[in-house]
């Protein structure tokens, strides 16, 4: 009889995601690499075709954040996929786009000079199905605009990106979750002189029908990994050790 | 109908040309030029020269003996022809079946088009006048047959109208080169002291044929007229436009939108027949007070998609001030190219670049902010950071060279380094401490130097030293030092931020 209402549960709260414009998407190989933070998502499933809101105030939590949207476009987009980046005040240097794991000419880049366009170009591109993500550096978005946008990506199945500059107060927006990234300093390694992987505190402050959370990881060989793994054991190991000689 | 014949002969083509362009030209003797077995052959002179006997087929170097300020330029072998279909084009306000003669002349079948000019010396007078404001010097003939009017515009200067009565008798005046035979057979024909066509005509036509082959027979019954002789009419491309007269003014927006999709759907209902796709498209509005607004469109790439090129004007729309209201549309398109049909997918899964939703997408961006604004990057041979990318010109274009990886670069990049107080010990070190608008950042980890060279071929200064610094809030950063640290001139700059 337990088991049973278990069931019911489960069953309800599956419908309810559903219901709420969450599709559940087969993303084993995202939930995969993102590590410790696919726990949070519901369904342990990061949320595609949806509007995630990043923040960042200062240039150095820009310079985390791309990076971080980098990592994860590079799931979104595969092997062939294209992913448009809107912005009025663009420092992003594609050459560094490849090392997280994406080919940075499959970016198309649009600079614009007013912010009233970079919202207008970021609905087209959302309603566009032919690309995979679209990422908007945008500082003020009101929620209506926001909800505008949301409702583009439910019919397209495009992820979009809101990345937030700058902004003291911040207004809540229709999006899906609310992140915020910021750098840490990196861990000594006897073995590995100088500045070592690119280390986030990653803070999930909003996840609709997930569980928000903050999470120290590094980004290595492709992977998240959880910060208090020492970098020199999984160096030392041996599938780090097959990739390298292999 | 009693057939006429319009031959325009142009005796001096290609010099009359070089004139127009530069008229300094039109007042001393030149002449045009071409390489044959090695030596240089006049192909075309001009009037001046010429009235000085250098004319076509000498050799430059007698001209020049003869003529010593003679001017000579170059010729280009396709020169005439593409010059006397341009001149066949615009004949057809004459007649609407032009033909071109090479190598300088221009045939009209002028049958049931004199009257409308009054007969026909108002219409020769016609052509000439016209033909002469241009700039060139063109004999004008009409006569019963294509070859008369032929032979007697080059060899007879006194007749512009030949009348059917007087057909056979001016033909038998002209010498046999009128005929248009081959140098051979007119110099045989000389060496027999054959010197007139009224010569040839009396004689048995066996014999003719026996000595000159079947030929000669065939032109001089062309020209008596027994025979019949066909021009091929040049076909004039017909432009890509549509045009909607309206009985009303229209000067509401959903009007428009109506006239612009039904403009739309035969422009494209043609295109799609002829396997085009247009590039580039305006649409006129000519409205009642006289004024003429337009809107025009670019796409990247040919497309003859109704829908999509809707979608295009439809952004635009808002730029046309239909005033008191729009009598007339004409929706153009200047510039069409190949679109072959692309084969029928069974799903529409490929994302990617050559999704052809993403070009359109791409188009509708750049109609309305301009395609200066969208950038596609691809690696370029430099290692100098600013250089080390170049714009894509297509979204086809592959990268030639990888991406590197092997040197990490900032995921950020300022457009231009900014200046920084640092306090570095000893030369090549990096530094231990900078401030960065007046915040002071200690530096706990650091990679470097990274020499980063000038390339001389492309810009003269000093090379950068690039540091990869961490502070202690873990926050990363690319900073450089231009030029040595021994000469005191060196200045500390910060680039970029990484991840």
């Amino acid at each position: 009889m337990v088991v049973s209402k278990a069931d019911i549960f489960k069953g309800l709260q599956t419908d309810l995601l559903r219901l709420q414009g969450l599709k559940s998407v087969n993303n084993c190989e995202l939930n995969n690499f993102l590590g410790p933070i696919a726990s949070a998502f519901p369904n342990h499933s990061f949320p595609l075709g949806v509007i995630h809101e990043l923040i960042s105030h200062r240039q150095e939590e820009v310079a985390a954040t791309s990076g971080f949207v980098t990592v994860l476009l590079s799931m979104i987009m595969g092997a062939s996929g294209t992913s448009i980046w809107i912005s009025a005040s663009r420092n992003v240097f594609p050459i560094a786009l490849k090392a997280f794991g994406v080919d940075p000419d499959r970016f198309i880049f649009i600079d614009l000079k007013k912010e009233k366009d970079v919202v207008w170009a970021m609905d087209e591109a959302l309603k566009c199905g032919a690309v995979s993500a679209v990422v908007g550096e945008i500082g003020e978005i009101d929620f209506k605009t926001s909800r505008r946008l949301q409702l583009g990506v439910e019919h397209s199945g495009v992820t979009g990106f809101i990345v937030r500059k700058a902004s003291r107060n911040i207004g809540t927006i229709a999006s899906v979750s609310r992140w915020k990234i910021s750098s840490l300093p990196s861990e000594k390694s006897d073995r590995l002189p100088g500045i070592g992987f690119p280390k986030w505190k990653v803070e999930l402050s909003k996840i609709r029908n997930g569980k928000p959370g903050t999470w120290d990881v590094k980004w290595f060989d492709g992977k998240f990994f959880p910060t208090h793994v020492p970098i020199d054991t999984l160096v030392a190991s041996d599938q780090w050790h097959k990739k390298k000689t292999g | 109908m009693p057939k006429r014949y319009v031959s325009i002969w142009f005796r001096y083509l290609a010099t009359d040309l070089h004139s127009l362009c530069q008229p300094q030209l039109k007042s001393i003797p030149f002449v045009l030029r071409s390489p044959s077995h090695g030596r240089m052959l006049i192909t075309s002179s001009n009037a001046i020269a010429e009235s000085k006997g250098v004319c076509q087929g000498m050799v430059l170097a007698d001209a020049r003996a003869i003529i010593p300020e003679l001017q000579v330029l170059d010729d280009r072998p396709d020169l005439k022809e593409k010059l006397l279909t341009k001149l066949a084009e615009w004949c057809i306000c004459f007649s609407p079946i032009v033909a071109i003669d090479l190598p300088d002349g221009l045939l009209l079948d002028a049958s049931g088009c004199t009257h409308l000019w009054g007969g026909d010396q108002n219409y020769v007078n016609d052509i000439g006048k016209k033909l002469h404001a241009r700039g060139y010097d063109a004999k004008v003939v009409i006569a019963d047959t294509i070859g008369v009017a032929w032979g007697t515009a080059r060899f007879n200067r006194k007749y512009q109208v030949v009348s059917t009565n007087d057909h056979l008798s001016i033909l038998q005046t002209l010498p046999p080169e009128a005929l248009r035979l081959e140098n051979e057979t007119v110099e045989r024909l000389h060496k027999l002291g054959l010197h007139k066509i009224q010569q040839i005509i009396k004689a048995p036509r066996a014999s003719l044929r026996r000595r000159f082959g079947q030929d000669i027979i065939t032109k001089l019954n062309r020209a008596i007229g027994t025979e019949i002789e066909t021009i091929v009419p040049i076909m004039p491309v017909e432009p890509y436009q549509e045009r909607l007269p309206c009985i009303e003014p229209i000067a509401t927006r959903v009007g428009i939108e109506i006239v612009l999709e039904e403009l739309l759907k035969t422009l494209c209902g043609r295109l799609t027949n002829e396997q085009l796709g247009l590039r580039t498209s305006i649409l006129k509005c000519y409205r009642i007070d006289g004024k003429i607004e337009q809107v025009d469109i670019v796409t990247s790439r040919p497309s003859h998609n109704i829908k999509h090129l809707f979608q295009l004007f439809e952004l635009k729309l808002q730029n046309i001030d239909p005033g008191l209201g729009i009598e007339l549309f004409l929706l153009e398109a200047p510039r069409v190219e190949d679109h072959l049909p692309s084969q029928e997918k069974m799903w529409e899964g490929s994302v990617g670049l050559e999704d052809v939703r993403l070009a359109e997408l791409l188009d509708r961006l750049g109609n309305k902010i301009g395609t200066q604004s969208i950038h596609r990057y691809l690696p370029d041979e430099h290692y100098w950071p600013e250089r080390s990318v170049k714009l894509a010109n297509s979204l086809q274009e592959k990268p030639i060279i990888s991406w590197r990886v092997d040197e990490p670069r900032p995921v950020q990049l300022l457009h231009t380094p900014e200046p920084i107080e640092v306090t570095a010990p000893i030369p090549d070190y990096p530094p231990m401490l900078f401030i960065y608008k007046g915040k002071e950042h200690r530096i706990v980890h650091a990679d470097g130097p990274e020499r980063i060279e000038q390339e001389w071929w492309l810009q003269q200064g000093q090379h950068r030293d690039y540091y990869r610094v961490e502070d202690e809030e873990g926050n990363r950063y690319w900073l450089f030092r231009l030029g040595h640290y021994h000469d005191k001139s060196y200045k500390w700059f910060l680039h970029g931020f990484f991840a």
